[in-house]
């Protein structure tokens, strides 16, 4: 049982690598550009199926597929940024979420169009990674390949921070992120910074693609699942942080691996059931800070949980001052 | 010395009034003006339409005999226009050296260094590495002054320099904007709410009320009373007709 559970927790928390990485990207967009890409994970199953075709049509080395597939999706994402995102943005709020789910729905039948509808894998051209492990002492079994992504996403994550943190280019995106105009009095053309993150993150998105695809298969239609999961780590892990999105995904992961020990379907609940606590936490903390604290906050709850229960009569404190307002 | 800034006919406004009516000036390299005003005379909007970010209805702005008006607000500040904006507007989760480091990574480039800056704003050197959201009203303006400075621009717009400031700190910051003024290379225009200031700072005042020009010249040749009229906007016209 404990060799289950451990197994389960450093299982969990490999995968959460993989949602690391396709919450970053969404994260970015959210945090920096304010915009909400509901066609992130079918942009990540397009990575997939360009890395597979490259590599099975192709005959090109996988590591070299996903060169060379990165930055054509990263030229996609400034492209599609520039064209399309952009325009929607001044739309007002509604837009960009009708314009992405769109984008998400022509994409996944322009998939289905292209390579139909069977399930594809990288599992056959990565050779004996897909299944080689290391066996740790207590006989607990460490796959080589989610080590690798999560490894990588450590890695690219880092890479991210520190570029926000060091670079020229970065310092733009976040002074972008926190006042657009003021960026632009000191001379950062905020559309040029905002298609920089969009870019990134549509890299970001194909990156994570391929490890699902090395992981188990995809088809055209995986990525508005891969979103739910990319959003639930967002969110769990605190929206605009990088840091918070290894954190998320991690979460997530291990809630999905145990939840799979208590029963074969329990995995997604369980980890839609955490990401559905810390929602209900943190917006009950933001009520409770903007009403003087937990306890001030339960006290009204319970006010007004009594007053309900007494059928909507107001309670006999406020009874004299509601009648001398009337 | 050549015209550095055209501000012709400019109009600006919000929706359906009318912020900025019919505003025209022209400064030379190294002149001040100092625009004053009541609060809502325009003043604001006159300088965000300057430095881009508001988008003038009618008018043209010309640097150096170049039509800008159609450039956006980054693109003004390559061409050497920046504003330290009403609010501050610094980027209150970066650091000090961030905020002007961004500034000097684009803008143009020229005389002002991070060092310079440190130079004449004293206050800023033990500050470099706190979160800018963290200093006090002062530290702030003077924070964003060096930045809009480390973009290296030609005209340097100021808006409400000592709203909510201390005596000591107005102090401070109009003795490093004096040594700005003295070197006669920088175009300035100041929103200054304090009359005295404002005087013994300009070489050229304009008046603003309800969005239109009261009085514009320079301050020896007006007299204080025209100026608190025109501050009011108090017309002898207006006053015999009723």
């Amino acid at each position: 049982m404990f060799d289950g559970v451990l197994q389960a927790l450093l299982q969990g928390g490999l995968l959460g690598g993989y949602y690391a990485i396709i919450a970053a990207g969404l994260s970015l967009m959210v945090g920096v550009v304010r915009f909400i890409n509901l066609a992130h994970g079918d942009m990540a199953v397009l990575g997939a199926m360009v890395t597979i075709t490259l590599t099975e049509v192709g005959g090109v080395p996988v590591l070299w597929s996903i060169m060379i597939m990165l930055p054509a999706m990263a030229l996609m994402g400034w492209v599609m940024h520039a064209t399309l995102f952009q325009r929607a943005m001044r739309g007002g709020f509604l837009l960009p979420i009708l314009v992405t789910i769109g984008l998400g729905a022509a994409l996944q039948n322009g998939m289905f169009g292209l390579w139909g509808s069977n399930t594809r894998s990288l599992g056959a051209s990565i050779g004996e990674l897909s299944w080689a492990s290391w066996i740790l002492p207590g006989g607990i079994i460490l796959g080589k390949l989610p080590v690798l992504i999560f490894v990588t996403a450590v890695v690219v994550i880092g890479a991210l921070h520190l570029m926000l943190k060091k670079t020229k280019l970065g310092r733009a995106i976040r002074a972008t992120a926190s006042d657009p105009e003021a960026a632009e009095m000191c001379g950062v053309s905020s559309r040029q910074a905002h298609r920089a993150a969009a870019a990134i993150a549509v890299t970001l998105a194909a990156l994570a693609g391929v490890f699902l695809a090395m992981r188990g298969q995809v088809t055209p239609y995986s990525g508005p699942a891969q979103l739910i999961f990319a959003f639930e780590a967002v969110v769990i892990g605190g929206i605009g942080s990088l840091g918070g999105t290894l954190i998320g995904g991690m979460v997530l992961g291990v809630s999905q691996s145990l939840g799979g020990l208590i029963s074969p379907q329990g995995s997604l609940l369980a980890g839609h059931l955490v990401f559905v606590s810390v929602l209900i936490w943190r917006l009950s903390r933001d009520w409770a800070r903007d009403h003087g604290g937990w306890r001030a906050s339960l006290a009204i709850s319970a006010i007004k949980l009594r007053r309900r229960l007494t059928g909507g009569a107001p309670a006999p404190d406020r009874a004299p001052s509601s009648k001398g307002a009337a | 010395m050549m015209t550095r800034l055209i501000v012709e006919n400019l109009t600006c406004r919000h929706g359906l009034l009318t912020a900025v009516r019919d505003v025209s000036f022209a400064l030379r390299a190294g002149e001040v003006l100092c625009v004053i005003g009541a609060n809502g005379a325009g003043k604001t909007t006159l300088m965000n339409a300057i430095a881009g970010t508001h988008r003038p209805v009618g008018g043209r702005i010309a640097l150096d005999g170049v039509d800008v008006t159609a450039q956006p607000a980054f693109a003004r500040v390559r061409s050497g226009i920046a504003m330290s904006p009403e609010g501050r507007r610094l980027f209150a989760d970066m650091t000090v050296r961030e905020n002007l480091l961004i500034a000097a990574e684009n803008g143009r480039a020229g005389d002002w260094t991070l060092a310079r800056v440190l130079q004449a704003f004293p206050q800023l050197r033990p500050l470099t590495d706190m979160p800018a959201g963290r200093l006090s009203g002062g530290q702030r303006q003077a924070a964003a002054i060096g930045r809009a400075l480390l973009t290296n621009p030609v005209v340097l717009l100021l808006d409400e320099v000592s709203l909510g400031l201390s005596p000591a700190a107005v102090e401070g910051v109009y003795q490093s904007l004096a040594m700005i003024k003295e070197a006669r290379t920088t175009t300035m225009v100041v929103v200054e709410q304090d009359l005295t200031r404002a005087l013994g700072f300009a070489d050229q005042v304009l008046c603003m009320a309800e969005g239109q020009t009261e009085l514009q010249g320079m301050p020896g040749h007006l007299s204080r009373e025209q100026i608190t009229d025109a501050y009011f906007g108090i017309h002898d016209k207006e006053l015999s007709d009723v």
